[in-house]
């Protein structure tokens, strides 16, 4: 697999009805890299998530997949380059694992083209990767939350795209299955050089995992870079309004927040901290 | 990910593909045994009667030879009917499954949510009111049952269409489109009663091959305009943005779905009238017997052929006096309705 396909959006502005939700946004997606895109609730990161899956026309600006206007390009043909897993994706009812991760292949799959023995290889390698290759003959409606996570992750795998866009992957999980679930992606990263676009509710998880932060405040970017960089206090209160001390993670050196509310402040800070 | 030894990957995609092909050949399997059934009625349906006749003398009907009363008795009263009972149920099953699929719950099926009753209100406009017959009364039925499904779609879209909108608008038009149903027939002249009641309850009481042409017809274009899009059907169960990640037009799909599975429904309901529920019922019963993870179009239309035969059989043969099948089918289909009300209730629900 390549991994120089190119991602990015040029004076995007979206909004549903008569809302405006983000307003002239300017991105690049590092190819090959993982990129968390984290902010305040209603801030727009889901809304331009949607948008770079061609699932929302844009109201100004363009969305750039390999120089050709995202929302010109016919559906299918994203579809082979470009993979999605929506916050809150619908299984139906009864269907096995196999079957759901099989739904995967059908950008690759022609109107009356049988099932192929390339199919096959592709499903029983998305279930490898994310272990859930004892599951395949399992009801999706008997799994736990993270088992299921990883079921969907492993149908947009078997769609072999080079971007995968992940909305919230980590919502309704333990924290150890969020852990699990984020390892899973760097491994894919690491594996096939897969660009990951994922939007992510906790800042810390962010910080870990990703190679490239997006902070977005009132539908526009207000700081990305490495999250060593764009982590710090005054991002996170001009994000989130929110003050923190800002750490270095013990394990990963990446910066960790601890945030600071009205009550149980009274322990001293310690010692080389801002 | 580690390094898997290859022969264990050989393996692991075997036994994937393997648990692929053994639901596939089970579905496969189980939509054999319901064509088997379909076609046992069917031919039940011809030897069946006041005067029974042999598989051998229906036989020699079919392949055109004269049979001393068996010709007009099975071909010209029994045929037409058991073929018109045959191609009403298959396109009521895939278009009913259509709609369910489509708007993920089982209640809504073009005869709950009004479709039916625009084509039937429309045919008993036609008949009582413009004294329009045959053919003509088929094109008003397709026309006003398009209608009326743009009139509930554009009622519900509000940022997409959510299947509960939609199914609570649906329920609305059909109960206006019955009582114009009622309206009409209590006004109707007598000679043009029998001909309306129909309207009423779905029959194939005198069923002739000028029901069965057109109706031949749709099912041929729109059922294979269905198939062909059954793909796009089953990609869609997964929500529209997968679907659309998944390449799927997931806008145009609809459209056409909708469309093409509500002319398949007026040109059944045109052809013997809203058999109650038939529409209604295939799909989920379907789902029960071939297992829910695969494509229902096929095994719901042979569902729907089996409903409406089997309920035209029983009709007319079971009880002292004869009821058209629409009524068996309403009596089946109510208690399941009001099941499938609680338990919607309960667990939000799916087909």
């Amino acid at each position: 697999m390549t991994t120089d396909h190119q991602l990015s959006a040029q004076g995007l502005g979206l909004g549903y009805g008569d809302r405006t939700v983000v307003t002239d946004l300017d991105l690049v997606v590092p190819p090959g890299r993982v990129t968390a895109i984290v902010g305040a609730n209603a801030c727009g990161k889901s809304t331009l998530l949607r948008s770079m899956a061609r699932l929302l026309s844009p109201r100004e600006g363009r969305v750039v997949l390999d120089g050709e206007d995202l929302h010109r390009l016919p559906t299918k043909q994203v579809a082979r380059t470009l993979g999605l897993l929506p916050q809150a994706p619908v299984a139906p009812e009864g269907i096995a694992v196999g079957d759901l991760v099989g739904r995967g292949r059908q950008p690759h799959q022609r109107m009356f083209a049988r099932w192929s023995a390339e199919d096959d290889t592709a499903v029983a390698a998305a279930l490898e990767a994310t272990g859930t290759t004892e599951l395949a003959d399992r009801c999706v409606d008997e799994l736990s939350g993270g088992q299921r996570q990883r079921v969907w992750i492993a149908m947009a795998l078997a769609q072999q795209t080079d971007l995968l866009l992940l909305d919230e992957p980590t919502t309704y999980l333990d924290v150890a299955h969020q852990v699990e679930v984020l390892d899973l992606l760097l491994d894919l990263n690491a594996a096939h050089g897969t660009t990951i676009v994922m939007v992510l509710h906790d800042l810390n998880l962010a910080a870990r995992y990703a190679d490239h932060l997006i902070a977005m405040a009132d539908g526009r970017v207000s700081a990305a870079g490495d999250p060593g960089e764009v982590l710090t206090a005054e991002t996170v209160r001009a994000v989130f309004g929110l003050e923190c001390h800002v750490l270095p993670d013990p394990t990963s050196g990446r910066p960790m927040i601890l945030p600071l509310g009205r009550h149980r402040a009274s322990a001293p800070v310690p010692v080389g901290v801002a | 990910m580690s390094a898997v030894p290859v022969p264990q990957v050989a393996a692991r995609v075997a036994q994937v593909a393997a648990g692929r092909r053994g639901r596939a050949r089970r579905r496969r399997s189980v939509t054999g045994v319901l064509l088997l059934v379909v076609v046992a009625l069917f031919a039940t349906s011809l030897m069946v009667g006041q005067t029974f006749y042999g598989p051998g003398e229906v036989w020699r009907v079919l392949i055109g030879e004269p049979v001393p009363g068996a010709s007009f008795t099975v071909g010209e009263l029994r045929l037409p009917r058991a073929t018109l009972g045959l191609l009403t149920g298959l396109a009521f099953g895939l278009g009913g499954v259509t709609f369910q699929t489509l708007l993920r719950n089982p209640l809504a099926s073009p005869d709950v949510i009004g479709i039916s009753s625009g084509a039937s209100a429309a045919a008993v406009v036609a008949i009582v009111v413009f004294g329009l017959r045959d053919g003509a009364v088929s094109l008003v039925a397709v026309a006003v049952a398009l209608a009326t499904a743009a009139v509930i779609y554009g009622l519900s879209y509000r940022h997409g269409v959510a299947g509960t909108r939609l199914i609570l608008i649906g329920i609305g038009i059909a109960a206006m489109l019955n009582s114009v149903v009622s309206y009409v027939i209590v006004r109707a002249a007598q000679w043009d009663l029998p001909m309306a009641m129909q309207w009423l309850n779905g029959s194939l009481n005198n069923a002739t091959w000028s029901d069965v042409v057109p109706l031949l017809a749709a099912l041929v274009l729109a059922g294979g305009v269905l198939l062909l899009l059954g793909r796009a059907l089953d990609t869609l169960r997964l929500g529209d943005d997968t679907a659309s990640a998944l390449g799927i037009a997931v806008e145009r799909s609809r459209l056409l779905l909708i469309g093409t599975a509500v002319v398949l429904i007026a040109f059944g309901t045109a052809a013997t009238g809203p058999i109650a529920f038939v529409a209604f019922l295939a799909g989920p019963i379907a789902a029960r017997v071939v297992g829910p993870g695969g494509s229902l179009q096929v095994p719901a239309a042979l569902m729907g052929a089996t409903l409406v035969l089997a309920a035209d059989l029983v009709g007319q043969f079971l009880f002292d006096t004869r009821y058209p099948a629409g009524v068996i089918t309403g009596v089946l289909g109510a208690p399941y309705l009001i099941y499938l009300l609680i338990r919607t209730n309960r667990a939000g629900g799916s087909l």
